[in-house]
């Protein structure tokens, strides 16, 4: 795939709730080329989870089309298990398994859904333990780590199955602050790994150095796109500017 | 008489503990079969249930038509288990269900093991529910289907939430199956009782029955009190 190929297309994507009475999201248009880390930002209720939740068919759109490398995946004869392998997914509250040790987390799904060996697997897995810096702690079990730890090691799971994007919905919000920093490393790192990401996140500092293009939402729409230097420094609509003065 | 020569009586003589003997064979037999068709019945109609109640809604067409029709069998199932006596659905069962069958430890664990079923499906049922859906979500982002992300997500952590309670099911089960005696199969009661007839003696063969009884139940509450405390010391 070439650099500059579209890796998600989304196209006037609805998301109602109460048979249209709350509209979550209001005809969403966007392109997501491969490479690219798109930061969503935008005040909470705006939609930008129920968005990145769509990506992935978490939620169930109402209207409009996602294509993921040009399959429909809101077509009913889609099976979208196959297409959400290649799509990472970190979430606000980790949701590592509980009753699984740290190897097993990050093994059991290549191993029952790329059908690698338990070697390979576990092969994979320490290697990106040890990118993590989280290479002793494989045998132990999620209870027993840190939030910020278990955030890194969510993002390591999915990782394992080698996705072609990654999508973030708020993955420092239920952080302590001094754990933020370590996750928002790792977040780096793999942007300048050139992995394709959408990130959901409240760190506006994360979207100025990281993001390559911003996306600003509010009340289920999109109401400005751009570089992170024209969505933070040259704000266009009253509705980014209100926004910019409160966060920043 | 004293105490000891009544035990003599009852017990030793003519080898009279071979009934009860017996009849503890038969009332494990039937307690471990009748959990084990208790637990199938149960996590099928659990994982039905708590299928409908969360996706039921968002579900579509032709799947949807299948899970409702599922999911109304199951509760009608549910209604009338738990609704009549054990002992009238073991009658059932023996004089109009099986008739032809001369298998009465068959008839009996297909009796108990419905009718914990039952009670085994609530259990967990709640144990799924008490799931949090991160967990379900994390599953399926991963690509694992609906089934799968059952089979090694939530069923094992459910699982795991449920023993205590599942195992408390396993000591009402072992107690309750004493009625088997109304379909003539020789259990444990059966078995003091067939003494009682013989000796006239009420007070041996019924407390023997009971202590035998309690001294089970104890034992497997011990059980279940470290397993629980195996339990917790994995997880934190």
């Amino acid at each position: 795939m070439n650099a500059n190929e579209t890796l998600i297309k989304v196209e006037g994507l609805q998301k109602y709730y109460n048979g249209g009475e709350i509209k979550a999201l209001d005809g969403i248009n966007t392109e997501i080329k491969k490479g690219e880390v798109v930061v969503v930002i935008g005040p909470s209720g705006s939609g930008k989870s129920t968005f990145l939740r769509c990506l992935n068919l978490l939620e169930v759109p109402t209207g409009g089309s996602i294509f993921f490398e040009d399959t429909d995946i809101t077509d009913d004869k889609t099976d979208i298990n196959i297409h959400r392998q290649k799509m990472g997914m970190v979430f606000q509250h980790f949701n590592l398994f509980p009753h699984m040790t740290i190897l097993k987390n990050m093994t059991i799904a290549p191993m029952k859904l790329l059908k690698k060996s338990e070697a390979e697997a576990t092969e994979k897995a320490m290697q990106l333990l040890r990118r993590v810096g989280l290479e002793d702690r494989a045998n132990a079990y999620p209870s027993q780590l840190s939030g910020g730890q278990k955030q890194r090691i969510a993002i390591v799971r999915a990782l394992c199955m080698e996705p072609e994007v990654m999508l973030f919905d708020e993955p420092t919000s239920a952080l302590d602050p001094e754990m933020v920093g370590e996750v928002l490393e790792v977040m780096k790192q793999l942007a300048h790994d050139n992995m394709t990401m959408v990130v959901v996140t409240h760190e506006m500092g994360f979207a100025k150095e990281v993001g390559t293009r911003v996306m600003f939402m509010a009340d289920g729409k999109q109401v400005e796109e751009g570089s992170p230097n024209e969505i933070f420094d040259h704000p266009k609509s009253d509705r980014l500017q209100q926004f910019l003065a409160k966060v920043i | 008489m004293s105490l000891k020569e009544k035990f003599i009586f009852n017990f030793i003589e003519q080898d009279r503990w071979k009934y009860l003997w017996e009849g503890l064979g038969a009332t494990l037999k039937v307690t471990f079969f009748a959990l084990v068709v208790g637990v199938i019945i149960g996590v099928v109609i659990a994982i039905i249930r708590s299928t409908y109640d969360k996706n039921g809604k968002d579900m579509k067409g032709f799947s949807k038509i299948i899970l409702s029709i599922l999911n109304a069998i199951c509760r009608v199932y549910l209604t009338v288990i738990r609704g009549t006596p054990v002992v009238v659905q073991l009658m059932i069962m023996y004089y109009v269900v099986m008739v032809s069958s001369t298998n009465k430890i068959l008839v009996a664990t297909l009796a108990f093991g419905m009718n914990s079923g039952a009670y085994v499906a609530e259990i967990f049922r709640s144990g799924i529910m008490s799931i949090d859906n991160g967990q379900f979500e994390a599953g399926r982002s991963l690509g694992f289907n609906y089934v799968q992300t059952m089979q090694y997500i939530i069923i094992p952590q459910a699982f795991k939430n449920v023993l205590p309670t599942l195992a408390n099911e396993f000591i009402v089960l072992l107690k309750e199956t004493s009625v088997s005696g109304y379909v003539a199969l020789h259990d444990l009661t059966k078995g003091g009782d067939i003494i009682r007839s013989r000796t006239y003696d009420a007070f041996m063969p019924l407390i023997g029955v009971a202590i035998i009884y309690l001294a089970m139940v104890m034992f497997f509450t011990y059980l279940v009190s470290i397993l629980e405390r195996r339990l917790r010391n994995s997880e934190r």
